[in-house]
């Protein structure tokens, strides 16, 4: 079983960016008339999400902005930060890794670690868990792991089983090394049987882009899309995340005998919230003022969602004294992980519209 | 278990007062659409503790092979 312990680190501050755009869901033409619109609010509790739209923007520039306000409100130094980790599925190009791009747009030195590491939905955690890795003997002393995904150009607008779902959003947390700090307590897990649960075809080396990438065809009733845009199995993914995420925050939890009437908040990934729900009821949750949502302003985010939770919805609460949190990510791969950590006086500026 | 099974499936899917019977092809109901679906299939989990893979649950035509699936699961 993939347990991790990884001391010696402390989560110093989050921050988050999303576009100024808004999209309501309760103007779509996708979902059907007013009451099917409705209903689709009632179960999935999105009701609007910010989308980069034509606007040219990539979660970099989102994540970057993210970072410098997080730097100014820490008093850091951008040239403090010696390790940069960057996730994200919807990078500037094919290459080279948009991590670089990041070290130098955001002034750090070059003698800075930076890498970049294509997840989704499970991106943070699993960010985290790497950051901390490599942070935790005390070689780099401080990090930013800038996480984020403009996930919505990646989307059929003519495909209500995807587009009426997803916002972008970039986020950006500060670690740094502190001897004897109690640090992280990971499980991760990944089922490729799954691969194309969530999967865009074509444009990588298996699938290569062709004359053929950019046709729109009908693939199901209400589904149009060309084989650059993302396909979605709702119903596979539905049933990975209902059973999936459950299983891997109670294996957590049993393995580090962690008290779970003592933990603060749940971030759950913002998936849709009749899956939200489905997992806090598995976990016997029955205080639902501990799992704070985003999914009614922002929708599904991607990588970004639990940052951006945390950011937008209990920062006020998480600025102030000690927290206990856990964390948990599911989605595209698949790929899975739930995370435990702890905050104190957490660095937690209000979101930045770009 | 089936007559059970007939009054949640009716409270999940908002058909209460319909005549639901075990050989409807239920995915022919008016009511059945892919947020339908997946509600059954988070009852049938909370319910029954049974989640039905995702492909062999696209094979179900009716509500007596809903039924037959959960208690073959069940059996498991």
């Amino acid at each position: 079983m993939a347990f991790q312990e990884i001391k010696n680190i402390v989560i110093r501050g989050v921050a988050a960016c999303v576009p100024e755009h808004v999209v309501d869901n309760r103007d779509s033409t996708l979902i059907g008339n007013a009451a099917e619109i409705e209903k689709f609010i009632e179960n999935t509790a999105i009701v609007r999400r910010h989308t980069v739209e034509n606007s040219g923007i990539c979660t970099s520039d989102l994540c970057f902005e993210a970072a410098q306000k997080l730097l100014a409100e820490l008093n850091w130094k951008s040239s403090d930060v010696d390790c940069l980790v960057f996730v994200t599925q919807t990078p500037d190009y094919q290459l080279p890794s948009t991590a670089c791009i990041l070290q130098h747009r955001l002034g750090l030195t070059v003698d800075c670690f930076a890498i970049q590491l294509s997840l989704g939905c499970s991106g943070w955690v699993y960010g985290l868990s790497t950051i901390a890795s490599l942070m935790n003997n005390g070689n780099f002393k401080k990090g930013l792991l800038l996480v984020g995904d403009t996930v919505t150009v990646t989307k059929s607008p003519l495909d209500k089983s995807t587009y009426p779902l997803f916002g972008d959003a970039g986020t950006a947390t500060a670690i740094e090394f502190e001897e004897g700090a109690a640090g992280i307590k990971v499980h991760t897990g990944t089922d490729g049987k799954g691969y194309d649960a969530i999967i865009i075809d074509d444009g990588g080396s298996r699938n290569p882009f062709s004359s053929t990438s950019l046709q729109m065809k009908e693939r199901e009733s209400g589904i149009v899309r060309n084989n650059l845009q993302s396909h979605l199995n709702g119903t596979d993914v539905f049933i990975f995340g209902i059973t999936r995420a459950p299983q891997s925050i109670k294996a957590l939890i049993n393995h580090f005998n962690i008290n779970i009437e003592m933990v603060d908040y749940f971030l759950f990934h913002q998936a849709n919230k009749m899956m939200t729900e489905k997992i806090r009821k598995k976990i016997g949750v029955t205080d639902s003022s501990k799992v704070p949502y985003s999914l009614q302003e922002f929708g599904n985010t991607s990588s970004a969602s639990i940052p951006l939770t945390m950011v937008t919805q209990i920062s006020e609460t998480l600025s102030v004294g000690k927290h206990q949190l856990v964390g948990c990510g599911f989605g595209v791969g698949l790929s899975w992980g739930t995370v435990y950590f702890e905050t104190h006086n957490l660095c937690c500026p209000p979101v930045i519209y770009l | 278990m089936q007559e059970r099974f007939i009054s949640l499936f009716k409270e999940t899917l908002e058909m209460e007062g319909k005549n639901v019977q075990p050989g409807d092809l239920f995915r022919e109901y008016e009511e059945w659409d892919s947020m339908g679906q997946l509600s059954l299939i988070a009852m049938i989990d909370e319910e029954y503790d049974v989640v039905i893979e995702g492909k062999k649950f696209q094979e179900i035509q009716t509500i007596a092979q809903l039924v037959e699936a959960i208690e073959l699961e069940k059996t498991k």
